[in-house]
């Protein structure tokens, strides 16, 4: 039998799809949260965890290196998703990718007006073509974290960004003016490999369509 | 050497040489589909590389225009494209300048070229060697191409191969039921594709039930030949798709080929006109052969003719053969 794998990252993806695992019936041998392995066996002899970047899971599911993986609908978009099956919306992660800006910056009226906003952000593509449909220019600044630093030190006009209680952005004087997308985790598969092991791989697919439905 | 003399030949991104061992196994294998080719009547036609746009991407739709490499034509000042692909070339050739009646089959090979890679990680100048077969609509020649193409993977010795099948019309009738919008069925297009069955929920909001549900369904109908039966069964009762059905169920029956079914599969969706299919085997991350019926592409040349034909991206076949091709057998 062909041996399957599955990318997933460490941190919030891996804590709340633990329990859809182990659901399905999948327990892996070790904890990638303490172990420094990258790739987990688990019970079932014919399927492992390999651990990587949340924003890298659609990479190696794409290319061939993992058969499934679970990844955020922001990671997905920004990726592309080319090549990827998508079917089933875990509903686990969940929060919004919004724009955000300090407190008393008038955004409406900035948008109204067709001026250039600077837009500090790590999901370039994402930002670019929802501002693009707006019909709103836009310097775009590429960050890799702490995003809602970049209005407080004049770098950006806003950012776009994750928000799930919204906690670090009253921490920080920022507010949510627009919703980009609601997001959550994605199982994502491999189009080769969904037809060419389609016999282990579509129950799989079809079991964590069902866990997710339970959950909900 | 100093840095500034290797950068000078350093190639551009997606684009390599092909050194002697791979070299020597792409021409072999170059060689013995050619002549599987001619041995089935076949007969070899070289289209230009380049050729002017309006030619080159008559009946085939957007995707291919943003693939295609352009280049002003110094003498007439018109664009010309660098082929992204040959079979339009072909499709060109059967109905502008042979002209024949009767059933035509054509095959070539050459090299094409992407502004981007197809797939992932793949070289953006492909080698393209395929077959068509024009002036037949019935089953029987769709048969025929799948089973050359399947003849052309057993020269290889390529390790699990199998033959991915769909039909444009499944998708395409019930869309037209609906009286679906151009811009909802491209977004509909592209959730299919993806399988993405949350999107495909929020677009069809719009639309009456049996659609939805319709909709719903088809990212789910993949797998053997039981696929058929519950598409039969689930789907709405439309005479294009029951046809569809029919002619896949017709093909099913006499292919000796290892097939699959995925009725959400919908490549070249803009210009094929029924049966599509992909051919997978072990080691590829992607398709290594694709092909399908497009008897819409002769009309936009002038002249109607029902069309079918496969291609098969000859390096990535030869990187995922690990035994040499056999040479042609001596009597």
């Amino acid at each position: 039998m062909a041996s399957i794998s599955i990318a997933l990252s460490k941190g919030r993806i891996y804590d709340e799809t633990a329990p859809l695992l182990a659901r399905v019936g999948i327990r892996p041998k070790e904890n990638p949260e303490t172990s420094r392995k990258l790739v987990i066996a688990t019970n079932r002899r014919d399927l492992r965890l390999i651990i990587v970047r949340a924003s890298d899971t659609p990479t190696y599911v794409q290319r061939g290196g993992a058969d499934l993986g679970i990844a955020g609908r922001d990671v997905l978009v920004e990726h592309g998703g080319e090549g990827l099956y998508q079917p089933v919306d875990l509903g686990i992660a969940a929060c919004r990718m919004v724009v955000a800006v300090p407190k008393g910056f008038d955004y409406e009226r900035v948008v109204r007006q067709g001026a250039r906003l600077r837009v500090a952000t790590k999901y370039v593509k994402t930002t670019r073509e929802h501002f693009a449909a707006k019909g709103v220019h836009v310097d775009l600044i590429r960050l890799y974290g702490s995003m809602e630093l970049a209005p407080l030190t004049g770098l950006a006009d806003a950012i776009v960004d994750l928000v799930a209680t919204g906690r670090t952005l009253r921490a920080n004087d920022l507010v949510a003016v627009e919703e980009i997308m609601p997001v959550s985790a994605r199982l994502i598969v491999n189009q080769a490999a969904l037809k060419l092991k389609s016999s282990q791989l579509r129950p799989l697919v079809d079991a964590f369509a069902r866990a997710a439905r339970g959950r909900r | 050497m100093g840095a500034e003399l290797k950068v000078r030949w350093v190639l551009p991104e997606y684009i390599e040489d092909i050194l002697p061992a791979e070299a020597a196994r792409i021409e072999r294998l170059r060689r013995a589909i050619l002549d599987l080719f001619a041995a089935h009547g076949y007969e070899l036609v070289i289209p230009p590389l380049l050729e002017y746009m309006d030619s080159l991407l008559t009946g085939t739709g957007h995707d291919l225009d943003v693939r295609t490499f352009k280049v002003v034509d110094q003498l007439s000042g018109r664009m010309m494209g660098i082929r992204a692909d040959i079979t339009p070339q072909v499709a060109r050739i059967d109905a502008h300048l042979l002209n024949r009646k009767g059933v035509t089959r054509l095959c070539y090979c050459g090299s094409v070229l992407h502004t981007r890679p197809a797939n992932p990680g793949a070289t953006r100048e492909p080698i393209q060697i395929g077959a068509e077969i024009y002036g037949h609509a019935g089953v029987e020649a769709d048969l025929e191409m799948q089973r050359l193409l399947w003849k052309s993977l057993e020269l290889t010795a390529v390790r699990g191969a199998r033959v991915d099948i769909g039909h444009v019309a499944v998708f395409r009738s019930i869309v037209r039921k609906a009286k679906v919008g151009a811009e909802l069925e491209a977004a509909l297009f592209e959730a299919l594709q993806s399988k993405d069955r949350p999107a495909l929920r929020q677009l069809g909001k719009t639309l009456d039930s049996a659609t939805r549900n319709a909709l719903q369904l088809l990212p789910d109908l993949y797998g053997g030949i039981e696929v058929l039966a519950a598409a039969e069964k689930k789907l709405p009762k439309l005479p294009e798709l029951a046809r569809a059905l029919a002619t896949l169920r017709a093909l099913a029956r006499r292919c000796p080929i290892p097939l699959s079914f995925d009725l959400a599969e919908l490549r070249g969706y803009h210009y094929h006109s029924g049966v599509v299919f992909d051919a997978y085997c072990e080691g590829v991350p992607g398709a290594v052969a694709r092909g399908g019926r497009y008897d819409e592409v002769g009309a936009a040349f002038g002249r109607s003719r029902p069309a079918t034909g496969f291609s098969i991206d000859l390096r990535s076949l030869a990187g995922a053969v690990r035994a040499p091709a056999p040479r042609p057998r001596r009597k």
